[in-house]
C-alpha cells in the first residue's frame, strides 16, 4: 500500500519507520527543513520538506495515488485540512487524522475524515478504566494462570445486597474469598449477608466476568 | 446583525470597526489581547481573548447563530476550521474564511465554503495596474463547485448547513462585488 504520512514529529517518524519495515511504500511530508533533512539522513529520500497542507505539495508527494493519507501533525486544524484536501481534492480513499482536542472528534467525523486517533481520548479512557463506577475492578493477574483478582463494589442497585454469600451462584472456577466492609477486611463466610457499599474480592478466570457481574453488580451494568 | 470576527489583525480590525460604526453587534476574537489595540477607542463591540478554533470558546463568546462569521486570522487552516465549526456547530449564516493558498481556497470554495484569497487579490491588483491579464480567482469566492447550494449531496461533501440554510445562505453571492475581469486560468 502507498501511505502518505504528513507531519514528521515523533508520531510521524515512528509511523513511517514501522510502515517501511512492514513493506509499505511511504512518503513523509515535514515542513521544517532541518527536521526533514534529519529524518531523510536516517531513513532515506522519502521525505518531502514541504507543508502538507498546501495542495501543490500534496500533489507533488503523490496524494492522487495514495491509498491512505495519515495526518499526524500536532495541530488539529492542520490535520483536518490535510485530510479534507486529500479526500476531496485528491480522492484519497482513506484518511486518518490525529486529533488532540477530543471535542473536535465529531466535527472531523462529520467533515469526512475516515478515522480519528485521539491520544487524549485514549489516555482518558485508560485512566477511567481504573476508576470504574459500575464495573468490576481488576486488581491483578495471578502469575501464569488465567486467573484474576477482581474487586466488585456493591452499589445500591446490586442484586447481591441482602443475600447471604452462600446463596450467590458463582460461576464455575470462581471463588469469593473476602469482603471489605467499612475499610475492614473479613474472610468470607457462607452465612454472611452482603450490604450496600461492601467490596467483594473474588478470584476467577477472565471469562467468568459476565456472570460475576450479573451476580454482584446487576444486569443493567453489564451493558456498558 | 450579529457579526463575529476571528482574528483581530489589520483586516479583522478594520472590518470590525466598519461593522461596528454601521451599528451592528460585533464580537472580535483573538488569541492575543494586544491585537485588540488595533480597535479604535470608540469600538462598542466585544473583544474576546481565545482560540477561534475551539468550539467552547466560540460558543462562550456568543458566536452561536451569528449572521456573519468571518475567519480572518493569519493561519489558513485555523480559518478553515473556525469557519467550518461556525457552519456545522454554531449554525452561523454567512461564513467567509480567508485562505491565502489559492489552491486550498479554490478547493474549499468547491466544498461549499466562501473563501477570500489575499494572494489572488493582490496579484490581480498588481497585474491589473501594470496592464497584464489577471489570473486566479477574483477575491471573495462564493461556493463555486457543482456541489454548492444543492440539497442532496451535502453529506458526502461534508459541509452540511450554511450553503442552503436561510434566505441569505453561505455566500450564494460574494459579499463584495466581483471585479469585471473574466476568470482566466482559474485552475491553479
Amino acid at each position: 500500500m502507498f501511505v502518505l504520512v504528513v507531519g514528521g514529529g515523533k508520531v510521524g517518524y515512528y509511523l513511517t519507520k514501522e510502515l517501511i519495515q512492514s513493506g509499505h511504500e511511504v512518503v513523509l511530508m515535514e515542513k521544517d527543513r532541518a527536521r526533514a533533512d534529519q529524518i531523510a539522513d536516517e531513513i532515506g529520500s522519502i521525505v518531502i520538506p514541504h507543508d502538507g497542507c498546501e495542495g501543490k505539495y500534496l500533489g507533488e508527494a503523490g496524494a492522487n495515488r495514495a491509498d491512505i493519507v495519515a495526518a499526524v501533525t500536532g495541530d488539529d486544524e492542520d490535520n483536518l485540512v490535510i485530510c479534507q484536501m486529500a479526500k476531496h481534492h485528491f480522492d484519497v480513499p482513506r484518511t486518518i487524522a490525529r486529533v488532540n482536542n477530543p471535542k473536535n472528534e465529531d466535527l472531523f467525523k462529520h467533515l469526512g475524515v475516515d478515522e480519528l486517533i485521539s491520544p487524549t481520548r485514549m489516555i482518558l479512557g485508560s485512566i477511567e478504566q481504573d476508576i470504574p463506577v459500575h464495573e468490576l475492578l481488576h486488581l491483578a493477574g495471578l502469575g501464569e494462570s488465567e486467573l484474576e483478582l477482581i474487586e466488585a463494589h456493591l452499589d445500591a442497585g446490586s442484586p447481591a445486597i441482602g443475600r447471604s454469600t452462600g446463596d450467590l451462584q458463582m460461576p464455575e472456577g470462581c471463588a469469593l474469598f473476602a469482603v471489605i466492609r467499612d475499610g475492614v477486611a473479613m474472610p468470607l463466610r457462607s452465612d454472611m449477608t452482603l450490604r450496600e457499599d461492601d467490596k467483594v474480592i473474588a478470584i476467577g478466570p477472565e471469562d467468568c466476568e459476565t456472570l460475576l457481574k450479573e451476580q454482584l453488580i446487576g444486569a443493567s451494568a453489564t451493558e456498558s | 446583525m450579529n457579526v463575529v470576527i476571528v482574528g483581530c489583525g489589520r483586516v479583522g480590525s478594520v472590518v470590525a470597526e466598519a461593522f461596528d460604526s454601521a451599528g451592528h453587534k460585533v464580537i472580535v476574537i483573538d488569541r492575543s489581547t494586544t491585537a485588540f489595540d488595533r480597535l479604535p477607542g470608540e469600538f462598542k463591540g466585544d473583544a474576546v481573548r481565545g482560540d477561534g478554533t475551539d468550539e467552547d470558546v466560540l460558543r462562550k463568546a456568543g458566536a452561536e447563530g451569528a449572521d456573519v462569521f468571518l475567519a480572518l486570522t493569519e493561519g489558513d487552516n485555523r480559518n478553515v476550521m473556525s469557519a467550518q465549526l461556525a457552519i456545522e456547530a454554531l449554525h452561523a449564516n454567512r461564513v467567509v474564511a480567508k485562505i491565502n493558498d489559492p489552491l486550498r481556497a479554490a478547493a474549499y470554495a468547491e466544498l461549499g465554503l466562501a473563501t477570500i484569497c489575499r494572494t489572488d487579490l493582490m496579484s490581480n491588483a498588481i497585474l491589473g495596474y501594470v496592464v497584464l491579464p489577471t489570473t486566479g480567482s477574483r477575491g471573495v469566492v462564493a461556493p463555486t463547485g457543482v456541489h454548492a447550494g444543492g440539497e442532496h449531496h451535502h453529506e458526502r461533501d461534508g459541509l452540511r448547513s450554511g450553503v442552503r440554510s436561510g434566505p441569505v445562505g453561505l455566500g450564494r453571492e460574494p459579499i463584495s462585488a466581483p471585479s469585471p475581469e473574466p476568470d482566466s486560468g482559474r485552475e491553479a
